[in-house]
């Protein structure tokens, strides 16, 4: 035996060739690393290209039409970042809500007896799924929102505006809160714990006992009517300051974007029309013996579904669902072809273009798409691992 | 005792079977069965469908009935209720062919015919020598296409990449996304499943990497920074860039697919492809990998969908594709109308709608023809 392994070629033995293959892939890649590196900083100085992070204090000089924090064309280029990243994250948490709504919606109408409601939700979800994302903001944008009439034209002089669509966008009171309003916040933060309170009580006493509670009804009315009481007994504490139409323009009150809305409609429809399918496959991988074994049991459709296939249906859901919020989140960056003010069109866009420092910008703006898709799936994988069948 | 007043009749022939009652069979059993079952379904029968006829009845004659068919500019201008497609026939060279040079375009036809044939050829099953048509068009035909749309050589003259646009450069990008993508991404997807922790590891980051950050950012990196990266000399131009940038993009989603398929493999088939004694490669070519990519078929061809749709980002970096052109096209002063934008959106819609739609009937297909488990 100890003959037979000296004849053996070292080339033939698993171990050395593992060692062999890995170093030959690490060198290359060190290769390729060094070489890139050094043409970058060959290029750089000969186009005279600054490098570092050194930017980010600088002033930006160039103004931003919408933000959710106060920025002026004063500030840094760190403020610019801030505020596109900002704005991408609430076009696509608003987003993530609406296409799970739209989405549910539509997959479980596709799946519907009546066949003029399944056919309805089949169209949809075959036109929005098969056009490109960039068409659909276009579309909206540009043969939408943006001919619409001006606010001259829709509004009259020294009227004041409640709801009004123009080619501004939506225009909507603003809400100034009152002191007194902090009641109402207390309230539905209450309602809201003991809601999980009730909860986590009444599947205690259903194990139990077999008794069940109408937590569902209970918890609406903790959360959603006590708050709306005392909102009302504490005297409507929220003052509204409608737009007024000026001579050319409107001032104050709030006004929505057509950018915005335009990213909105197009990132909703599209990706609910996914996630409509995620829901529609979901539903039916559930055996159908699990709807029959119910009916035996003589629950009703309604009950079958809460309690038989949807939580069964959801491990099969979530994890496409992750993928599909993660899509949603990287495709708000297809603002940036009609200028909605996110992070690729502010940052990657307007400031890379004025201070021409493309690695690091690039750099910055990739990572935090990065942190952000791993930080979904962390949050799904956790979800997903809560809901996930226990398997002995 | 029996009773002589009672009769007892038997009945010596079966009575013929009754129809069912006509409210539940035929039209009209079908109609109270599935629309109007109940009160609720009712209401939702009349209202959805009232909404739908109202949609497509207003869709159809928006683009049919109401369309300007002919008469330039000024039949838009008197008739703006209805679909411009006098817009898109006057620049409809121009959505195709994008700026390449007029005497040159027959390559273009070329190549589109020999592409849609070949297609067509290999998608359809009892076609003859379909493994051959299909491998032809894989790998040597993308490079013919190359060679003949750019020339240079046989005497073609050169047309710069820069005058290349439409549609034409949609499927140039859609393509080479496509067959790149497809080696690649399977290679990334064993050496994620390999052993070996620096492979792995590499192939496990640059997946990730790119299926993190959006195509967008990508396209920027490889349209700014990408030329930094070469030693100084070294110049690629901007379409090239572009596919290099999509090309390592579309690999990361493919290789996540094949992963898929290879997860899929039942343990033992690996098992038995090492006790016959073959080789890794040998292992992977003869009998691992025919079956790992037949299972995930319809993962590629939604894969192919979503990177055909995602080309239209390349307008973003300046590249004409077919919707960079309309789009283009739009903001021309003397066709500055109501119904142009919408005309033109609409144009491009149908063509992609055409194309994914048709690819996602064609993997539905294949799924259910080699879906062997049971149904109901």
């Amino acid at each position: 035996m100890a003959g037979r392994a000296a004849t053996t070629s070292v080339l033939n033995n698993s171990k050395f060739r593992a060692i062999l293959y890995q170093l030959i892939m690490a060198s290359l890649l060190i290769y390729l690393g060094w070489s890139i590196a050094e043409n970058t900083i060959a290029n750089m100085e000969a186009r005279d290209i600054r490098a570092g992070f050194g930017f980010l204090d600088e002033t930006a000089g160039f103004s931003i039409m919408m933000s959710l924090v106060p920025y002026e064309p004063g500030d840094t280029y760190g403020r610019v970042f801030l505020v596109g990243l900002l704005n991408t994250l609430l076009v696509a948490g608003i987003g993530v809500v609406f296409a799970t709504m739209v989405g549910f919606l539509v997959g479980i109408m596709r799946l519907s007896q009546n066949w003029v409601v399944s056919r309805l939700a089949t169209i949809y979800v075959e036109i929005f799924r098969n056009v490109p994302l960039l068409l659909q903001i276009l579309f909206w944008y540009t043969a939408v929102l943006k001919p619409l009439p001006g606010p001259r034209q829709v509004f009259e002089r020294n009227t004041e505006i409640y709801f009004g669509i123009s080619n501004r966008g939506i225009t909507v009171p603003e809400f100034i809160f009152l002191e007194n309003f902090s009641f109402t916040t207390w309230t539905a933060l209450l309602g809201i714990l003991f809601t999980i309170g009730i909860h986590r009580w009444a599947k205690q006493r259903q194990a139990t006992t077999g008794e069940q509670f109408p937590v569902f009804f209970a918890g609406l009315g903790l959360t959603i009517g006590l708050p709306i009481l005392v909102f009302l007994l504490s005297g409507a504490p929220v003052e509204f300051t409608p737009a007024k139409m000026g001579r050319f323009n409107l001032a104050g009150g709030i006004t929505i974007i057509p950018e915005f809305l335009a990213v909105l409609l197009s990132l909703v429809l599209y990706t609910a029309s996914f996630i409509a399918e995620i829901v529609r496959a979901g539903i039916q991988a559930v055996n159908y013996g699990q709807t029959e074994a119910s009916r035996a049991l003589g629950l009703r459709n309604g009950t079958t579904l809460k309690l038989v296939i949807i939580p069964q249906a959801l491990r099969i859901i979530i994890p496409p669902m992750t993928s599909q919020y993660l899509n949603l989140t990287k495709n708000t960056s297809l603002a940036a072809a009609i200028a909605y003010p996110d992070l690729v069109a502010t940052f990657a866009g307007t400031a890379l273009n004025q201070n021409g420092q493309a690695l690091e910008t690039l750099a910055i703006t990739m990572t935090v798409y990065l942190s952000l898709s791993l930080l979904t799936s962390a949050l799904m994988n956790w979800f997903n691992s809560r809901v996930k069948l226990v398997e002995r | 005792m029996s009773n002589p007043r009672s009769v007892f009749f038997v009945r010596k022939e079966f009575i013929s079977a009754r129809q069912a009652p006509a409210s539940t069979i035929g039209v009209l059993g079908w109609i109270r069965n599935n629309l109007f079952s109940t009160p609720f379904n009712s209401l939702l029968t009349v209202a959805l469908g009232g909404l739908g006829v109202w949609l497509i009845w207003g869709a159809l004659d928006w683009l049919i009935f109401n369309a300007v068919w002919a008469g330039g500019n000024e039949a838009c201008k008197v008739n703006p209720e209805g679909a411009c497609w006098t817009f898109i026939s006057t620049r409809f060279d121009q959505f195709v062919y994008g700026f390449y040079e007029k005497p040159e375009r027959w390559r273009v036809d070329l190549i589109l015919l020999v592409l849609f044939t070949g297609i067509f050829w290999s998608g359809w099953e009892r076609a003859p020598a379909r493994k051959w048509v299909g491998g032809f068009m894989l790998i040597p035909f993308p490079l013919i296409a190359w060679v003949v749309l750019y020339g240079g050589i046989f005497g073609l003259p050169v047309v710069e990449t820069s005058q290349w646009g439409g549609f034409t450069l949609t499927l140039v990008v859609s393509l080479i996304g496509i067959i790149v993508s497809l080696p690649l991404g399977i290679l990334l997807a064993l050496g994620r499943r390999s052993k070996m922790p620096i492979i792995h590891s590499t192939c496990l980051f640059f997946i990730e990497f790119w299926r993190g950050v959006p195509l967008i950012t990508v396209l920027f990196m490889a349209a700014y920074v990408l030329p930094l990266f070469f030693p100084a000399g070294l110049n690629f131009d901007q379409l090239l860039r572009a596919l290099i940038g999509f090309a390592l993009f579309a690999a990361a989603y493919m290789a996540e697919v094949v992963r898929g398929g290879l997860q899929s493999l039942n343990k033992g088939q690996y098992e038995a492809a090492d006790s016959l004694g073959l080789s890794y490669w040998k292992s992977m070519r003869l009998i691992i990998l025919p079956q790992a990519l037949k299972a995930v078929i319809p993962g590629i061809v939604n894969t192919f969908i979503g990177l055909f749709k995602d080309t239209t980002l390349v307008l973003i970096i300046g590249l004409l594709d077919l919707l960079g052109m309309v789009h283009a096209a739009i903001a021309d002063p003397n066709w500055s109308i109501r119904s142009v934008p919408t005309t033109g959106y609409a144009f491009v819609a149908i063509t992609f709608f055409i194309f994914c739609y048709g690819m996602s009937r064609y993997s539905r297909f294949v799924e259910e023809k080699l879906n062997t488990g049971h149904k109901r």
